[in-house]
């Protein structure tokens, strides 16, 4: 029977829910971004910056906003948490030039999240070579306390990931809803997609079956007002 | 047919030459009055929209002018018509002979039945005609043959229209042509395959001015304009074609059955008429059984011929089955091998069946014209009287039933009114138009706006348009560097690369199908409930395909769900890529029963009869006793919504709170009221749960006690149906609605901002790099009025949102809301609430359906 939850008018937001990877407990927020509190670390993965333009330049005119869309989100996360500590988790840059084609406005408001915190780029396949004016520090993965972030997950404990741009579709009764998602299993995890255009790949899929060796993972989705921690085995 | 009296043409032997009298003659035949009618109408030069039943001798009139003409060119030169006769006159080429006549149709397959239907008089009358067809199957080579050489006459789609126009040899082809032939044009105008016919229309009477057009249309409420269809608008003006209406047809007999049976509350499959439906089968020689879904013919088919013990060659048709399937159901309904085919809308359209003598018509009519047209199926000699019989499934398609007949008796026409010519469309037109000729902006301006429904295009929506082609029409200029269409120095545009006119030509046309699954029935693993999903290793390969079903059904459901397919009730067992496989279920009820209630809602002009007839205690004694005896309760107990006013019903039932109310606007306009409502009543904190629409009534329930928060002033109805929630609510749930990204994905498509097909292939949606659920959000919110978005829109207005209709209804009502408050379920509401649990809530879901989900792994951990 559906239950009560559609009731929200007198229900607080629920903006983040707690995930626990290799003993570190992290808040689950509802953008996509995982905060270590302790640490004041954020994490985003795969934001695709400039994946419109990316298209465009193939032919196919894709509305030139998604740039200013993820940037937008990402600021209004970033005044949520005030973290110490950014790490772009990879595929920040949907091409090897992407960056090139930022527009000097969305240059300004990657400068102005800057300030006053420390800035982590790591590399990922679509942007391997990142460039040395992005501002922050460039690295291929970042090792705190248990906790390794990495682009492409290879399933070792305590490892963060992104790459896979996890979603989940949960359905009851001839309806569906399909929602990007965190992934773990308690000893890791896999981040879904920050960017405005970043699709997904489901994670019935196989992939997510190599990184997770138990069945027993859990989704932790994306929903409208709260991030909803679902059995994997219950999603298609 | 209306009094509107056909002028008596001139003397049929100044129209018609000998050898045609003759031949007319020798097959026992005159010329009708409408054939001649359109003889002279060609010879005024005039264009001309004929209104003509089926089996009136339509597309014969339609090209006997053609014939006539073509007849009269000395052989001699005939046979000179061949490229080789060109003439240039500077500008434009001017040919002797050459293309004399272009047909247009809905259906390839009716393009070539109509090429093999022309060859005959003109082969009996030895007439020096080359005729040809030419769709998506002609061989390439046979294509450019065509185009070097062309026939006198070539019979075609709109697709392969639009393809034609967009070459450079497009007025060469063209330039010679003197008619265009429009057949089913009632059926091509209501889409947007219409808005690309009239574009390619507006662009021929440029290329070829002396070029006339015939209409070939089934009786629609308002002839006049769709004559303006078929004519150049002259700016500021309307500009029409002559109409010429076929008279002669007989009535149709139409009754409905007076089932012996229980009438159903609800549920559309008339399974308690079965017996009754083949018994009428098993009476007439051939019988069409038309159903309004293919899951409800799928389920008919398989039930009457579970009870054929006589053997009847019974066959099935819809859309869906494999075409050599469907080809080989068609030629033996030709041969006459049939004694009845159940079928869609897929039958609606097209070939001439020959002898079929009865049309039955399972569930809700929906419209008048629509009705008219089917039964027209069973028309093939003009004087005789179509037969029909209605059956309708439960109570108020008992209703519906009633006014349709009555409507018919009436000849009273609900064909919707003519399109507004859509952008998408447009976009798609003047990409083409930069792949031929390079155009002015304001040249192309001018042509598009003769096309009727382009008439009243704005300059900034045109120009808005050609910005889009260009370089995507964003407000942020980035795209300049990658534009499709550039200017040249006098300002003309032209492609900028040949890649972008490779893809125009793949992917040209308006019919964006749905994604569609292949079905395969597989044996069980048994108890996979649950544990489902990825592991396909268990699930054997292959499996007899059962057919196609919509990919967004099957995302709805999860593995271990129950659904009725090919007849039977089958397991959701897992989906591999495009392949759904299921297992055969012992259960006899379905947990989802059906899918997609049907596409087209009831009509306005039906539900408007319908509202009267109830308003009308008089008038129900016409309907069966069973239905009397409902409508007489619910008035006792209740009340019978008056014509102009919405009846609202709160009652308490099981621990929940419901409102139903009646507004018979279709199951669209309803879907969209039920989210609209729901949203209010949320922010009334009546804490609603959920909702269930049907074409006639909506039921919300809740937690909150509806009948005393009404009571208590708490919830004002009047405020709760104000046309306002138009305005915020409607644009805060189309953020999210599922149907209107949805809409805004076929725009994207169509518009061609998103390739369907790249060199060669079809691709599939599982390959495509972006969403357009995701560029959608993003433009939502940053440009708010982009063109696309305007598109989606407007398709909103009159598609799946059904909102003008909502929009009319919500202003109808005001002040007109009577409230009833009752201790328990009214008569009227019974079939509405049997619906709770069976109609799934098409698309729309919401934290809730996750809480959900997230409750059972809570209950999981918890043991």
């Amino acid at each position: 029977m559906t239950t009560g939850a559609l009731v929200s008018g007198d229900i607080e937001d629920m903006r983040v829910s707690n995930v626990s990877i290799s003993g570190v407990t992290f808040a689950a927020d509802l953008s996509g971004a995982l905060f270590w509190e302790e640490q004041r670390l954020l994490v985003v993965s795969d934001l695709h910056l400039e994946k419109g333009s990316s298209f465009a330049v193939r032919g196919v005119l894709l509305p030139p906003y998604d740039t200013l869309a993820t940037l937008g989100r990402l600021a209004a996360v970033i005044s949520r948490h005030d973290p110490r500590i950014v790490i772009a988790l990879g595929d920040s840059f949907h091409d090897r030039t992407a960056h090139e084609r930022l527009s000097a406005e969305d240059r300004d408001a990657m400068a102005a999240l800057r300030i006053g915190r420390d800035w982590i780029w790591i590399s990922g396949n679509h942007d391997p070579m990142l460039p040395g004016d992005l501002g922050g520090t460039v690295a291929d993965e970042v090792a705190i306390g248990p906790i390794t972030f990495r682009h492409e997950p290879t399933g070792a404990c305590g490892e963060i990931a992104g790459h896979l741009h996890p979603k989940a579709r949960v359905s009851a009764r001839g309806r569906s809803m399909e929602r990007r998602c965190f992934v773990s299993d308690g000893m890791r995890a896999v981040m879904p997609a920050f960017g405005a255009y970043a699709g997904g790949l489901s994670i019935r899929d196989a992939a997510f079956a190599k990184i997770f060796p138990k069945n027993g993972f859990v989704a932790h989705l994306l929903g409208d007002r709260r991030v909803h921690a679902i059995a994997a085995s219950r999603c298609s | 047919m209306p009094p509107r009296i056909l002028k008596s043409p001139a003397e049929p032997a100044a129209l018609l030459p000998d050898h045609f009298k003759a031949w007319f003659a020798a097959r026992g035949w005159s010329p009708r009055a409408h054939q001649l009618a359109l003889l002279e109408k060609a010879r005024e030069d005039r264009s001309a929209l004929l209104i003509a039943p089926t089996g009136a001798g339509k597309t014969l009139a339609g090209f006997l002018p053609t014939l006539v003409e073509l007849s009269s060119v000395p052989k001699a030169s005939a046979k000179m018509a061949s490229a080789k006769s060109v003439v240039s006159t500077g500008r434009t080429l001017q040919r002797a002979g050459g293309l004399h006549t272009l047909y247009i149709s809905p259906l390839k397959a009716l393009a070539v039945d109509i090429a093999r239907n022309l060859e005959r008089p003109v082969a009996e009358m030895e007439l020096p005609i080359k005729i040809q067809t030419r769709t998506g199957d002609t061989p390439t080579s046979r294509r450019q043959r065509q185009r070097r050489y062309p026939p006198d006459i070539l019979l075609t789609t709109p697709e392969q229209l639009a393809l034609l126009l967009s070459s450079d040899d497009a007025p060469f082809l063209f330039s010679s042509l003197r008619r265009i032939v429009l057949d089913e044009l009632h059926a091509l105008v209501t889409s947007k395959r219409g808005d690309l016919l009239s574009l390619g229309l507006a662009r021929l009477w440029r290329l070829a001015p002396q070029m006339r057009a015939i209409g070939l249309s089934a009786t629609v409420a308002e002839p006049e304009l769709l004559a303006r269809f078929l004519v150049p608008q002259p700016g500021g003006q309307e500009a029409a074609a002559d109409i010429v209406i076929a008279s002669g047809a007989a009535p149709p007999l139409v009754e409905m059955m007076d089932t012996r049976e229980r009438l159903p509350w609800a549920g559309h499959s008339a399974r308690h008429a079965l017996p009754e439906i083949y018994e009428l089968i098993k009476a007439n020689k051939t019988t069409l059984v038309f159903v309004n879904t293919r899951s409800q013919a799928e389920m008919l088919f398989q039930n009457l011929w579970s009870m054929n013990d006589d053997n009847l060659a019974i066959a099935l048709h819809h859309g869906s089955l494999d075409v050599a399937q469907r080809r080989k159901v068609e030629d033996a309904m030709s041969a006459g091998r049939l004694r009845g085919v159940v079928c869609t809308s897929s039958l609606d359209l097209g070939v001439d069946w020959g002898d079929v003598d009865l049309v039955v018509n399972i569930g809700a009519p929906k419209g008048s014209s629509r009705l008219m047209q089917r039964i027209g199926r069973a028309n093939h000699r003009l004087d005789e009287a179509s037969r029909a019989v209605l059956v309708p499934a439960n109570r108020f398609e008992v209703l519906e039933c009633r006014v349709a007949i009555d409507a018919i008796a009436e000849n009273a026409q609900d064909t919707p009114p003519l399109r507004i010519g859509a952008l998408d469309v447009l976009a798609q037109h003047v990409l083409g138009c930069a792949c031929g000729e390079p155009f002015f902006s304001d040249e192309l301006y001018d042509e598009v706006r003769t096309a009727a429904p382009y008439a009243d295009l704005t300059r900034q929506d045109f120009d808005d348009v050609v910005d889009f082609v260009a370089s995507g029409g964003y407000a942020l200029k980035t795209y300049e560097r990658f534009a499709r269409i550039k200017q040249d120095k006098e300002g003309r545009w032209r492609v900028a690369n040949p890649k972008v006119r490779q893809s125009y030509r793949m992917n040209v046309g308006t019919i964006v199908e749905d994604d569609m699954l292949k079905v395969r029935l597989v044996r069980s693993r048994g108890g996979g409930q649950g544990k489902a999903g990825g592991s396909t290793g268990v699930i054997a390969r292959g499996g007899r395909l059962l057919g196609e079903i919509e990919e967004a059904f099957i995302e709805g459901l999860s593995p271990g769900d129950t659904f009725v397919f090919s007849g039977e009730v089958v397991r959701y067992e897992t989906l591999v890529e495009d392949q759904v496989y299921v297992s055969r279920a012992n259960d006899k009820d379905p947990k989802v029963p059906s899918y997609m209630g049907g596409k087209f809602p009831l009509s306005t002009y039906l539900a408007e009869r319908v509202r009267r007839l109830l308003d009308d205690g008089r008038a129900w004694g016409a309907l069966p006793e069973q239905v009397r005896d409902w409508l007489s309760l619910q008035k006792d107990v209740s009340r019978v919504p008056a014509v102009r006013e919405l009846l609202v019903e709160s009652f308490p039932r099981a621990n929940k709170h419901y409102i139903v109310c009646y507004p018979f606007e279709g199951r669209l306009a309803h879907q969209t009221l039920g989210m609209l409502l729901t949203r209010r009543l949320e922010r009334a904190r009546a804490r609603p749960l959920g909702f269930v629409a049907n074409e006639y009534a909506i039921a919300v329930w809740a937690l909150g006690d509806l009948s005393f928060m009404i009571r208590d002033g708490r919830i004002d109805l009047d405020a709760l149906f104000d046309p306002d929630m138009l305005g915020d609510d409607l644009e805060a749930w189309l953020a999210e609605s599922a149907l209107m990204k949805r809409t805004f994905r076929n725009c994207a498509i169509i518009s061609g901002l998103i390739a369907r097909r790249h060199t060669g292939e079809e691709k599939s949606r599982r390959q495509v790099l972006f969403s357009t659920d995701l560029v959608y959000d993003v433009l939502r919110k940053h440009q708010a009025d982009h063109v696309l978005l305007r598109a989606a829109r407007a398709d909103a207005a009159t598609g799946l949102l059904d909102l003008r209709r909502l929009s009319d209804m919500l202003t109808r009502i005001q002040g007109r809301i009577t409230h009833r408050e009752l201790d328990r379920v009214s008569p009227l509401a019974v079939p509405v609430m049997l619906e709770i649990g069976r109609e799934s809530v098409y698309g729309e879901a919401g934290d809730e359906l996750l809480a959900e989900a997230a409750d059972e792994l809570v209950k999981e951990a918890m043991g």
